[in-house]
């Protein structure tokens, strides 16, 4: 996992989950976070979309099930679009 | 900005909270909102809410959004949005994609909620799926037969939600698709193109032609920002949101030039600065020939944003200066530099001098009439901006860009100075103030109060509310914030059912003096019943304060309620933190305090054994038709 997108990605969360930074892991989850419901799933992924100007497929959204994975994703969309990492 | 900046704010807010500072804290979020408008920007801003929304006035506003598709993430970017502007939001949606049942069943959520405002918001590609796509097998389009079907639909939903309740309706145009089925054979006559247009120029009509009902132009907004670049298919196709990411924020925003003027939380004043906000340049460095402003070259940027100025003024937003420089110079400036578009009659207050410029503000809000919270400041200044948002955090503080070409830009962008109507009254308001100027000329030179209100030469008349005045009458309701007894808001709708109402009774007045006609600067509701008059809103705005007009309205609606026997006037007093100005009112003209909670007092007069009069220096005029029952 990319430390770097994970450090740009936790502030995020946290203000989009309304949580402390510290509350934010690799394996948060919906499991492990009472916010992120389907809904909040959804911003998220917008949310993601929003700041980092790349565009997840359907079959993907439903793949960002926990923090590392969405990281790991981000890095590989980033990397493919050559954006900034 | 800088994204040191943005972090400050965010820090201060946080700072200016845990110290109990609201407004300031308030201020702080709202600047910071606006370079951070994502949907983590909206939660960090709706979490702080949470802990300020007790502590500051807000305008409630209740919306409910009937729609054919996902908009809760654009709901989430409204409510911060709204926060940020000083509404308190209550948003929800209802079921999906059963906006008709919605509307169609007297029992639904929609109805029971008691919404201030209605969004009514169905994509083309549901609505209407042969006008999105084109003909689809064989048998060629008949465009005009769905084109007539989707205006009767319309019509029958707007004629039932406006039967069964009083909330404000915003209808949204349709989409036109990026490219037609018939490619280019479409604009030669008869398409698809042809026929959504005609939807949307029925929908038009029918907005205007119903009360309280309003247009939101979509297809305008999706062309704004491109067709293609608006629309995201597979976001579509896996949770039906008919937005880019990118674009969630604009249909928020333009959603909020909306809230802005149907909650009454608006702009009266813009407060400009002179140097490189005004003009390009600085008058006491630079000279009077070096300014930059002309309609070419390298003044443009100074031009258009005087034009953007301009425009407010036309729909009844008054401007003001508010720049520190010496009073003499900025004068000459403004009355000869030769690009100039606004001159100093164009400004109902012009603070030109050396003091902070929250000092000036305060003076303008004073010399105008008006609350703080009415005055947007416009400076290129991030200081002087900074200065005033945590001296006077009332004041909306507009985020100007670092380039002048976007000034016009800013100020066309703010949703406070959005306006859904404008009467006669707001087209001609600056010639009101430069009349305020004159009388206040008298007032200085008149030997006592009572010399000056002779002279002033004052005619009242009252007007029961029909057609051409119910839009003021609600307007004032909207407005008036100081002179106000009871501060109710009232939409066009409400007013309009309250006058048709036999135990209501809804006037408004004219004031004359021998400075010109004030126009529709009052107005009362009164609910009567049982012998009893009940003053439900009794208000004056903020022009004709002070002249004792509403000593003459008190005498006039008494006069009446004698004659139609009624024996008892009351009403209530509501304080707000604004409404100071109409606090000693009842108690002045001999009114006893029966009842008084945390809401507010209760007042009451005995007419059998009290007569108010009117000033003997007011003329009242009563048109024939008025009538109480």
């Amino acid at each position: 996992m990319s430390e770097n997108l994970y450090h740009r990605l936790r502030p995020l969360l946290a203000d989009l989950f309304q949580l402390p930074a510290d509350q934010i892991s690799p394996a948060s989850s919906p499991d492990t976070i009472e916010s992120w419901d389907s809904m909040q799933h959804l911003n998220m992924v917008l949310a993601l979309e929003q700041q980092f100007g790349i565009a997840f497929a359907p079959e993907e959204i439903e793949q960002l099930v926990n923090v590392e994975l969405i990281a790991d994703l981000l890095e590989e969309k980033l990397t493919l679009s050559g954006g900034p990492q | 900005m800088t994204s040191n900046q943005t972090r400050q704010w965010r820090v201060q807010a946080e700072e200016y909270l845990a110290e109990g500072r609201a407004r300031q804290a308030h201020a702080m979020l709202s600047a910071w909102w606006h370079e951070n408008q994502t949907l983590t920007g909206a939660s960090y801003v709706l979490q702080m809410a949470q802990a300020l929304r007790p502590h500051l006035e807000l305008r409630p506003c209740k919306l409910r959004v009937l729609r054919s598709c996902t908009v809760e993430p654009a709901l989430q970017l409204l409510r911060a949005g709204a926060f940020a502007g000083g509404i308190d939001l209550d948003a929800s949606v209802c079921p999906f994609n059963a906006y008709a049942q919605e509307i169609l069943d007297a029992s639904s959520a929609l109805y029971r909620e008691k919404p201030d405002v209605i969004f009514l918001m169905v994509s083309t590609r549901v609505l209407a799926p042969g006008l999105w796509q084109g003909p689809s097998g064989s048998a060629a389009p008949d465009y005009a037969r769905e084109c007539a079907e989707v205006l009767a639909s319309y019509r029958r939903w707007v004629e039932t939600i406006r039967t069964r309740c009083n909330a404000a309706l915003v209808l949204h145009t349709l989409e036109q698709p990026a490219l037609p089925a018939a490619g280019i054979l479409d604009m030669q006559g008869g398409g698809q193109t042809a026929a959504i247009r005609r939807i949307n120029e029925g929908l038009a009509a029918l907005a205007s032609g119903t009360p309280d009902v309003y247009l939101l132009d979509y297809d305008a907004l999706v062309a704004r920002h491109g067709r293609t670049s608006w629309w995201d298919e597979g976001k579509w196709r896996s949770v039906r949101m008919p937005v880019r990411a990118e674009h969630i924020p604009t249909l928020a925003n333009e959603w909020l030039r909306f809230l802005h003027p149907l909650r009454g939380r608006l702009a009266k004043v813009a407060v400009t600065d002179l140097d490189n906000t005004l003009w390009g340049g600085i008058l006491g460095e630079d000279g009077l020939q070096a300014l930059r402003s002309g309609p070419e070259g390298n003044g443009i940027d100074f031009w258009q944003y005087q034009q953007s100025l301009l425009r407010l003024q036309q729909r009844g937003i008054l401007l003001a200066i508010a720049s520190k420089n010496n009073p003499a110079d900025a004068l000459e400036a403004l009355e000869r530099h030769p690009g100039l578009l606004l001159r100093p009659n164009h400004f109902a207050s012009i603070q030109a001098h050396w003091q902070e410029k929250s000092q000036s503000l305060r003076q303008i809000a004073e010399e105008l009439n008006v609350g703080l919270d009415s005055l947007v400041f416009l400076d290129d200044n991030p200081v002087e901006r900074q200065q005033v948002r945590l001296e006077l955090p009332e004041v909306t503080v507009l985020e100007m860009p670092a380039d002048p070409a976007g000034y016009a830009t800013a100020v066309s962008n703010c949703p406070l100075f959005e306006r859904l109507s404008v009467s006669p009254e707001d087209a001609q308001r600056t010639e009101y103030y430069v009349g305020q100027r004159e009388r206040s000329q008298l007032e200085r030179s008149s030997t006592s109060l009572e010399d000056f209100l002779h002279s002033l030469d004052q005619r009242v008349f009252l007007i029961p509310a029909s057609t051409e005045n119910i839009q003021r009458i609600s307007q004032l309701t909207q407005k008036t914030n100081q002179f106000n007894l009871t501060t109710r808001r009232y939409s066009e709708t409400e007013i309009r059912r309250l006058a048709d109402s036999a135990d209501h009774c809804v006037l408004t007045i004219r004031v004359v003096d021998r400075f010109g006609d004030n126009g529709l600067v009052g107005a009362c509701v009164l609910a009567l019943a049982d012998g009893v008059c009940h003053v439900d809103t009794f208000l004056l705005s903020c022009r004709v304060i002070g002249r004792t007009v509403e000593t003459a309205m008190l005498s006039a609606i008494a006069q009446y309620c004698r004659s139609s026997g009624i024996s008892r006037l009351e009403g209530y007093f509501l304080p707000t933190r604004k409404n100071a100005p109409a606090a000693d009112f009842y108690p002045k003209h001999g009114f006893t305090c029966v009842k008084e909670d945390a809401a507010g007092s209760l007042w009451r007069l005995d007419l059998e054994t009290a007569t108010p009069t009117c000033p003997p220096w007011i003329q009242v005029t009563q048109a024939e038709e008025l009538a109480l029952v």
